[in-house]
């Protein structure tokens, strides 16, 4: 394929980042262009009708759909209160009077006299979007929410679980290709966003959850401590709303598999600040992958950085290796032949050589690297 | 279905098609071939891709269509493009026969396909029908809503709020009967609001195909809030179903409302010489073209990385299903939780700890474009694919069946057998053929090993063909079949398919090395091949697609090949590029439960077909 390359993750020390944040569904927008804010700021807000629920009218008083007209007390789009009366029907006797009490607050969406139905509505909730990530209104898309603007530090993982959330970054181990253990973590970390190395297991999860730390990076977790954490096999790679505690981001994949240098280098230099991050991720067309975003302050940070598009995989490019069996080395393309070449499969593709940081070289298909992104 | 049925985006070109360009818009990637006119046949001559561009940052899917040619156009040397322009028709009349194509056509399922919600009243019967109409229109059911569904009201409301389908088709009632239920549904639907997926501009596509007296209460109730049509009924009377008119409006308002909607179909429509169609109705034609032409019983699987989509033709009844999560890059997590590890363990030949292969197929689910490298890595993939491949066709069987509820008269006969209605209409002894398409089955490096995954996951029964399509290009000769047959029928005969060969299994089990048949076989060049087949043994005889056998097969006492246990059975095969197999493994298939003994019979089999490179 003479247009396509496997994307990567990208891992740079400064980028702009614009991120939109659009409500589901029509409501007001609370900023303006150029105005600063901040992950907790509320930048729209909408109002999600109320539940419906459905009461059979006809059934209850025992009579034809087509006749509830003359039976209800309360008529469409009326108000009411939890036990007001809806119906009632008019017996000789009072002692037969039956009343049909509203089971909710909200107002009368419809009466059916083909079915004998009447449907109600719950008032409103106010939903309020929030900013996300500390920043600029860059652009207002009315009635529907607003664009973002920020510059910052951006690591995007592999996969994550859980929503948008923000803290303060602290290291919780000193080199990247140390597991993050349950004693390392602390009363201090609460609300805090904890960076591990290679690997955590399920009691540092457990543990964190306990310490209300609200976020977790690291390289890798084992499948099954996913599995055990979430309380079901996860199927698909479409996450993001899961409740779980924290917001746990994998750098690398599965398994212990020590964090990248450049990742655990960038994230150590900006231990301390202020980080927004999102296990959102998506793997399908329009990837959406989760992320740790560190707005820079200050004056440098109005500066725009210039986004550069790749063109291609070229020689030196850092790549890390996204296949067993040499799955998670990192290295440089040290070359690119062009004719295919037979891998142990038999099956014949394109290739390219990857050089180790020991020096040794090996042969990998293009499909099975991926290169690291970001100056 | 019939393209003929579709309103055309525009009208069929008058002068002579020899040179055709087509392309299918998948979620991922979109592939280009380039058709000719070789002489008196139509071949098809090149193959280009590009990742498609529906999403951010280019929001237009002609971008990776215009990418895709280009790819053509480098490798052929023709000229197809002038800018963002393809050039009709070809210029050989003008002395240039290397610029242009005639025509250009297009399927596609990028944005996720074509996703629906469906309504019923009875789940099991106009449920059901209004699923299988929606999926032979090539849609994806994202969930089905009945009165009996066991849903409370509300429950139905906040469902229906919180899908975001690109349709809705509504089904219940009989012509004639109550229309009570009906009704109440299109209230809850009315009450949810539903939203389209695609933009907020515009009202979300209704196809209402119930009861017909109820036409007036339902347009009252949905007449506003959705962009309401009206099909025929789908179940006008419980003894039939009648799914024709709903499939039509479907794919009227697919292009009409949803197809607008997506980023940069209106330009891909304006492109088209004929209606764009979603992928899976393309390859149903396909699939229903050639059952009727050879009069067979077929079933097919498209195994791709998201879905599986399984059809198949029984009788001269077609069916589709789409397994939405089983799949072998972005859903391969999901064949996993749903097979469960032990049945994805059965089939791979050697052993591995379940925290590695669990944290391995996490890994390809995280990086669902990655390839295997090592055999072993290859082993487990085909291994996947095998459930897959198991658990989309028990899918299929399940919604591919004869219509419930349907009363049945029964006679003197019948009084010791209870069969319900609603029976599957898939009978794998009834089969003549399965046809496999989907990267793991179309580019396996061993032609034996797709035949041997597809045998393996279905159990074929007695006499079955196999094949695979070639390079994926069943979608481009369904949307060309709806243009120009003879053209789709002559790419598809000598370039899409390729014939694997037969497979002859034996019904019945016994123990390992015992009898199962005795076999004769005379092969083409007259030389006969006799011996025994035991239980547990696959053999393998080379024959080609064009070349036939007469095969005799005398089985044991409680074995039967159709005819009956312990009857003979001779009959003439053809082959294919592996051959012809004779399966005595046993019907149903049984694998050793203990891992060494498994691993033994799995390099067995695998090393008497030739399934893997030695010294695996």
């Amino acid at each position: 394929m003479a247009h396509s390359y496997t994307p990567g993750l990208t891992v740079t020390e400064r980028t702009t980042v614009r991120r939109r944040r659009i409500l589901p569904l029509p409501g007001s927008v609370l900023v303006q262009v150029g105005d600063a804010v901040r992950a907790d700021t509320a930048v729209a807000r909408a109002e999600l009708p109320g539940k419906v629920v459905p009461l059979n009218l006809a059934n209850q008083l025992g009579i034809a759909p087509d006749e509830i007209n003359d039976y209800l007390v309360k008529k469409e789009k009326d108000s009411v209160q939890k036990d007001d009366v809806l119906a009632e029907n008019k017996p000789f006797i009072k002692w037969f009077k039956t009343e049909i009490r509203s089971p909710i607050t909200g107002k009368v969406e419809s009466v059916s006299t083909i079915t004998g139905q009447i449907l109600l509505r719950e008032p409103p909730r106010v939903l309020e979007l929030r900013g996300y990530i500390d920043g600029v209104v860059a652009e207002v898309h009315p009635e529907q929410g607003v664009t973002v603007e920020s510059t910052c530090s951006l690591v995007q993982g592999i996969f994550g679980i859980g929503g948008e959330t923000s803290g303060e970054l602290v290291m919780g181990v000193k080199a990247p290709d140390q597991p993050l253990l349950p004693e390392q973590l602390n009363a201090s970390m609460k609300g805090k966003v904890v960076v591990g190395g290679a690997f955590l297991s399920a009691a540092t999860m457990a543990r964190a959850k306990e310490l209300g730390i609200v976020g977790l990076v690291v390289g890798g977790i084992h499948d099954k401590d996913l599995r055990a954490l979430l309380g079901y096999d996860l199927g698909v790679a479409i996450t993001g709303t899961e409740q779980v505690g924290f917001t746990l981001i994998l750098t690398e994949g599965f398994g212990t598999i020590p964090m990248a240098p450049k990742t655990f280098a960038l994230l150590s230099a900006h231990a301390g600040q202020k980080a927004s991050i999102s296990g959102a991720t998506q793997i399908r067309a329009g990837v959406i992958r989760p992320e740790i975003i560190i707005p820079h302050s200050g004056p440098a940070a109005a500066t725009k950085v210039a986004q550069t598009e790749r063109e291609g995989i070229q020689l030196g490019d850092p790549v890390r290796v996204i296949r067993d069996p040499l799955f998670g080395k990192i290295g440089a393309v040290s070359g690119l032949p062009s004719e295919l070449r037979a891998i142990p499969t038999e099956s014949e593709v394109r290739v390219l050589e990857v050089r180790f940081p020991d020096g040794t070289t090996t042969v990998v298909p293009r499909a099975n690297i991926e290169v690291i992104e970001g100056a | 279905m019939t393209a003929a049925q579709q309103s055309p985006a525009t009208s069929n070109p008058t002068h002579p098609l020899n040179v055709i360009v087509a392309t299918d818009c998948g979620s991922t990637t979109t592939k280009a071939i380039l058709i000719e006119k070789v002489g008196n046949e139509y071949r098809q001559t090149y193959r280009g891709e590009a990742p498609t561009t529906v999403e951010a940052p280019f929001e237009d899917v002609t971008r990776g269509v215009l990418n895709a040619i280009a790819e053509i156009e480098e490798l052929s040397g023709r000229t197809i493009l002038d800018g963002d322009r393809i050039i009709t028709p070809n210029q050989a009349a003008q002395g240039d026969p290397k610029r242009g194509v005639d025509i250009y056509v297009s399927t596609s399922s990028a944005g996720g396909g074509l996703q629906m919600m469906v309504t019923g009243v009875v789940q099991n019967m106009t449920g059901e029908s209004a699923q299988r109409a929606a999926l032979g229109a090539g849609a994806i059911v994202i969930d089905v809503l009945a009165s009996n569904d066991g849903r409370l009201p509300y429950e139905k409301i906040e469902r229906i709020r919180t899908m975001r389908p690109d349709m809705i088709l509504m089904s219940g009632g009989t012509d004639g009967g109550a229309v009570t239920h009906v009704v109440e549904m299109a209230e809850y639907i009315a009450a949810a609001e539903p939203r389209p997926r695609f933009g907020s501009t515009y009202r979300l596509p209704l196809v209402y195909a119930g009861n017909k007296d109820a036409q007036p209460q339902v347009n009252k109730i949905l007449g506003e809030k959705t962009a309401l049509e009206f099909a025929d009924n789908i179940r006008p009377v419980l003894e039939r179903e009648n799914l024709a008119p709903a499939r039509n409006k479907i794919h009227d308002l697919f292009l009409e409302h949803v197809m607008q909607q997506a980023p940069g179909y209106k330009k891909l429509i304006e492109m088209a010489d004929a209606p764009i169609m979603p992928t899976p109705a393309a390859v149903g034609v396909i699939m229903e073209t050639i059952a009727k032409r050879e009069g067979i019983n077929l079933i097919g699987v498209d195994i791709g990385g998201a879905t599986t989509d399984v059809f198949s033709v029984f009788g001269g009844l077609f069916n589709r299903t789409v397994s939405a999560n089983l799949g072998m890059s972005y859903s391969i997590s999901n064949v996993l939780a749903e097979a469960g590890l032990d049945n994805i363990m059965r089939w791979v030949p050697f052993t591995i700890d379940e925290q590695t292969l669990r944290n391995r197929i996490k890994n390809k689910m995280v990086r669902p474009t990655t390839i295997p490298q090592s055999l072993d890595e290859l082993q487990i993939e085909h291994a996947i694919a095998r459930e897959a491949l198991r658990l989309a066709l028990i899918h299929h069987k399940s919604l591919a069946t004869g219509l419930k509820g349907v009363q049945q008269e029964r006679t003197i006969s019948d009084v010791f057998e209870q069969r319900t209605s609603g029976k599957t209409l898939i009978d794998l002894l009834k089969l003549d053929l399965i046809v496999g398409s989907g990267g793991i089955l179309s580019h396996a490096p061993r032609r034996i090993q797709s035949m041997l995954m597809m045998v393996d996951a279905y159990e074929p029964l007695g006499v079955t063909t196999l094949s695979v399509d070639s390079i994926f290009m069943m979608p481009h000769l369904g949307v060309l079949s709806t243009v120009n047959e003879q053209a789709a029928t002559d790419v598809f005969v000598r370039d899409c398919m390729v014939y694997l060969g037969t497979c002859i299994a034996p019904i019945g089990q016994g123990k390992d090395g015992e009898r199962c048949a005795d076999y004769e076989v005379a092969l083409p060049d007259g030389h006969i091949e006799k011996g025994t087949l035991a239980f547990g043994d696959l053999k393998l005889f080379s024959l080609t697609r064009e070349q036939h056998a007469t095969v005799t097969l005398q089985p044991s006492k409680q074995v039967d090949l159709g005819e009956g246990p312990g009857q003979s059975f001779t009959r003439t095969v053809t082959g294919g590029v592996v051959g012809l197999m004779l399966d005595g493994r046993g019907r149903p298939l049984q694998l050793p439960t203990e891992q060494a003994a498994r691993v033994a019979m799995l390099t067995r089999w695998y090393n008497a077909v030739g399934l893997y490179p030695k010294g695996s």
